[in-house]
């Protein structure tokens, strides 16, 4: 019998000025990408904070893409640069949690970037299956109460 | 206002080591302004507490409240109900704030899960910076509203030291030295006059050199 592969389900935050269009033209380009994101469109990756990403690991996804516009290239001037800020806070706190940081990534992809987009996302994917599924989800709580 | 910061996750959770269930308690004044200890930093921590003790299999509960003061009685039964049921408190409000919440619900562990470190303000976006130490007799008006206590590293009141390199303190050359900024300030407002007064000793009986301090308002006690 042929093992099961491990799907893993990455949130991606799409800026909804560039990645979130970059997503829309790589599907009229009828390029793929795999269908492991789950794409939440924002209005600028300066809204995201830092709990979005905690509660989006807490809640079992296996990684967490933060796309945005190319820097210098934020439609709010410069709300990418606070995300990336954000990003790599929340990667610190990962691993004062030991959670692998690589499971949470930012990129910066304008709206013409269809092929980059996809290709990020194929490159996310393989590294989030390459860590394994997230260990939060996998931990039964009820168990762990039967044997204290 | 009090700034703090919070203390690492791996600390805090062995902290409350001992305990199932506990209250991640929020304070919605100074630590919320300084990014430490309001209703997102609770909900921040609580998620990566929670986490984190599962990927140590230990079975950890932790609610999430933040109430609007910590170091007022008033406002503490805003959170009586919540701590009547977790087995222990773990506060993100300030020294005063994790004190006020011990004496008032005797019964119950409380501990503090952030390092109060200072009076101070926002000096930038991120940057917060010490102004105050409360030394309790305020000489602020002797040196045009900067204070060599805090803002100079040898709290000298008859300054400068002679120390600093182009403005810069010498014991730590990213702080501008304060007895040029007192110079400055002073020129400004016309009061360089002021440095030719030779300051006597500071009276340090009422800093907390001097013991624990209290305020007694006999016009507002009933």
């Amino acid at each position: 019998m042929k093992p099961e592969v491990f799907e893993p389900k990455i949130v991606a935050f799409c800026c909804h000025y560039c990645a979130y269009a970059s997503a829309d033209l790589a599907g009229s380009m009828r390029i793929q990408y795999p269908p492991n994101v789950r794409i939440i469109r924002t209005p600028c990756t300066g809204r995201l904070e830092t709990e979005y990403f905690m509660k989006a690991f807490e809640n079992g996804a296996d990684g967490v893409l933060v796309a945005g516009c190319l820097e210098g290239g934020c439609h709010f001037v410069e709300g990418n640069l606070c995300a990336r800020r954000r990003v790599n806070y929340t990667r610190d706190l990962l691993a004062e949690i030991s959670l692998e940081k690589e499971r949470l990534r930012m990129v910066n992809i304008s709206a013409a970037m269809a092929r980059p987009l996809a290709d990020t996302i194929t490159d996310m994917v393989e590294t989030v299956r390459k860590l394994g599924p997230n260990p939060i989800k996998q931990k039964n709580l009820t168990k762990l109460e039967s044997c204290t | 206002m009090i700034v703090a910061q919070r203390k690492n996750i791996p600390e805090l959770l062995s902290i409350v080591e001992r305990h199932r269930k506990v209250l991640l308690l929020g304070c919605g004044t100074c630590v919320t302004v300084c990014l430490a200890g309001g209703q997102r930093e609770v909900s921040i921590i609580a998620s990566a507490l929670r986490m984190a003790a599962k990927l140590k299999d230990r079975a950890l509960e932790v609610e999430e409240l933040t109430i609007e003061r910590q170091c007022d009685n008033v406002f503490l039964e805003q959170a009586a109900e919540a701590i009547k049921k977790t087995d222990a408190v773990l506060s993100l409000g300030c020294g005063a704030g994790v004190q006020a919440l011990a004496e008032r619900f005797t019964g119950k562990p409380v501990y503090a899960g952030l390092d109060t470190a200072f009076i101070g303000i926002l000096e930038e976006r991120g940057v917060w910076a010490e102004k105050c130490t409360a030394c309790g007799q305020c000489v602020l008006h002797q040196y045009g509203g900067i204070c060599p206590i805090t803002r100079c590293a040898k709290h000298m009141l008859n300054g400068p030291c002679s120390g600093s390199r182009e403005d810069r303190c010498e014991v730590n050359p990213d702080r501008p030295c304060a007895w040029q900024l007192i110079y400055k300030r002073l020129k400004e407002i016309g009061q360089l006059d002021r440095l030719k007064e030779i300051k006597p000793p500071k009276n340090w009986r009422p800093s907390l050199s001097g013991g624990l301090r209290t305020i007694v308002r006999e016009d507002h006690r009933v």
